[in-house]
């Protein structure tokens, strides 16, 4: 076979955003991707089925189904504008300006996700760094409630446990130690080995707790049956880390989402003995773009809703609050809502006007009353997206669409709106 | 016995021994034989296979390789997809392929055990034979 150029491409897969894949086009079609993961390699590859532009269902041209989107959004008094995290910045910054000229609410996926803990990364309240900085110089790592091999496959190998780094020149075995606490033996606890630390559905926070007083000298105490050597030891090892890292995904960012004050005790407590940051395991691959780029338009990284005195940000306009009682139309960009939001909500999305924006045909465009169709960001479409441990990446597209980019779509509705 | 080293070294294939071949009386041990071999089958000269399907290109074994990492330590060796011909591990369409075998540290004179590959994969993937 006769071999093509490669280009140089940062796969939009995930929010690692890795800047090494090497796609190989030929005729405007991917031939081949090198060093992309399984995952990456589906997402060069595109949807399984495009979507149409349809307005109640039935097939019209794009023109019909972006001005019936304007009028739904012109009409309505509470317009929620939700998903974003499958966007580039461009996108989601044209998605903030339409929700201003509308007096809309907006949020993202990272309201029942992430933005918790990236708004207090943001704030300064938690120490941080970034994945470079993991692979140069991390010496302990903590996996807690996240399984980075399942939802960032490269996460290990690119940065985290694998790879030598400037101060990790001897390898993994010798140079870093890999920690998991999860609740499952997950694909990256199976790596941790004996680092792995099985704990009950719910007990992040006493175990965080049973911690702190291991780290402090204290006789840690639990509810549930755990072999408290077993947590000293680990508050040992805690304790001589150079350069210590926790990776904090959803499993704990959900089992603490009450008492979310106790990660910020937590870090300081072992920061008092020793020098950890947190990075949130964000997913989709621009979900902490869209934190930064409405921090800095509004002072608030998501659950917005734009008034007449300014934007305000309260629980109340969040997207799972909306959607229960307040928005009367949504829409919805680069999300499969139907799929991803708790049943009970999504539901409701039946009952309102629903304009979906998106390259690919989902569960949400089987109900939705207008689709409109976008070349896929990051892979049609060129801009920006944030890494998950906050670094600005520039993503080219590597394949030419013939479509308007969701940003595009989202200006086209403003222009008739406004 | 000399035989059954080279056999387990793979100099030699269970089918050049003639009395096993030929004398119906080693029926059923040439059958067993032919079974207990079956794995080997698809191997590489080192006895390693790659369940395609298990592979998740998850670039662990493409890392932690120490021919990967001695041939290319800017490249595989710092986490990044190989810049070089020179590697055994390569993740091309989201699963791993093998080159170079004979780099491997289970092949040669100074053969050594090396799981570096296995350990690492979070799927058993990698497999010698
Ligand atoms: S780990 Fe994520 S960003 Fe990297 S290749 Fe896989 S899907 Fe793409
Ligand atoms: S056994 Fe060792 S040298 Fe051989 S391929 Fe695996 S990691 Fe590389
Ligand atoms: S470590 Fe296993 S799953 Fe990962 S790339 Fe290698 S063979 Fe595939």
């Amino acid at each position: 076979m006769e071999m093509t150029e490669p280009i140089t491409w940062t796969c939009t897969g995930c929010a690692l955003l890795c800047e090494d894949i090497q796609v190989h086009i030929k005729d405007n079609k991917v031939e081949k991707v090198e060093h992309a993961c399984l995952k990456g390699k589906a997402r060069v590859y595109g949807c399984k089925h495009t979507a149409i532009s349809t307005v109640d269902q039935a097939e019209v041209d794009i023109n019909s189904a972006i001005s019936q989107a304007a009028e739904i959004l012109e009409k309505a008094k509470n317009p929620l504008l939700y998903g974003w995290s499958n966007s580039t910045s461009e996108a989601q910054v044209a998605g903030i300006e339409l929700a201003q000229t509308l007096g809309a609410c907006i949020d993202s996926t990272s309201s029942f996700c992430q933005g918790i803990t990236i708004n207090e990364i943001m704030n300064g309240s938690i120490p941080s760094c970034t994945l470079e900085e993991v692979r140069e110089k991390a010496d302990v790592v903590i996996y807690w409630g996240a399984d980075p091999m399942s939802s960032h496959p490269r996460h290990l190998s690119k940065y985290s446990y694998f790879p030598r780094g400037e101060l990790r020149q001897r390898g993994y075995e010798e140079d870093r130690t890999a920690i998991c606490i999860d609740v499952t033996q997950s694909r990256t606890a199976k790596i941790c080995k004996a680092m792995f630390f099985s704990i009950p559905p719910g007990g992040d926070a006493e175990f965080m707790r049973a911690l702190m007083d291991g780290l402090a000298g204290r006789v840690p105490k639990l509810s549930y049956d755990f072999d408290v050597k077993r947590i000293l030891e680990l508050a040992a090892v805690l304790k001589k880390a150079e350069f210590g890292v926790i990776f904090a995904g959803l499993g704990l960012v959900y089992s603490i989402k009450e008492e979310f004050d106790l990660i910020l005790e937590f870090m300081s407590t072992l920061n008092r003995f020793s020098n950890f940051s947190l990075i949130p395991m964000a997913g989709h691959f621009n979900m902490r773009g869209f934190n930064h780029n409405l921090h800095e338009k509004t002072g608030f990284i998501h659950r917005v809703r734009f008034t007449k005195n300014g934007p305000v940000s309260g629980v109340e306009y969040s997207v799972v609050e909306q959607l229960k009682h307040g928005a009367d139309a949504v829409l919805v960009v680069g999300s499969d809502p139907l799929a991803s939001l708790p049943l009970s909500i999504a539901r409701r999305l039946k009952d309102i006007p629903l304009i979906l924006v998106d390259p690919c045909a989902n569960l949400t465009t089987r109900v939705a009353d207008v689709t409109i169709p976008c070349g896929a960001s990051g892979i049609e479409v060129g801009g920006t997206a944030v890494r998950l441990d906050g670094k600005k990446m520039d993503i080219s597209p590597i394949v030419q669409g013939d479509g308007l980019s969701d940003e595009m779509v989202v200006r086209r509705i403003m222009e008739e709106v406004s | 016995m000399a035989f059954a080293v080279a056999l387990l070294s793979r100099t030699k294939q269970y089918t050049e021994c003639p009395p096993l071949m030929e004398e119906d009386k080693y029926q059923d041990s040439r059958q067993k034989l032919k079974n207990i071999l079956k794995p080997m089958e698809g191997a590489e000269e080192t006895g390693l296979i790659i369940h395609e399907e298990l592979c998740s290109g998850c670039g662990n074994c493409v890392v932690a390789c120490p021919v990967n990492v001695a041939n290319d330590p800017h490249g595989s060796g710092r986490g990044f997809g190989p810049t070089n011909e020179k590697v055994i591990f390569r993740v091309e369409n989201g699963i791993v392929k093998a080159a170079n075998i004979k780099e491997c540290r289970r092949f040669g004179k100074d053969r050594i055990l090396c799981r570096a590959c296995i350990d690492p994969c979070p799927t058993e993937a990698i497999e010698f034979v």
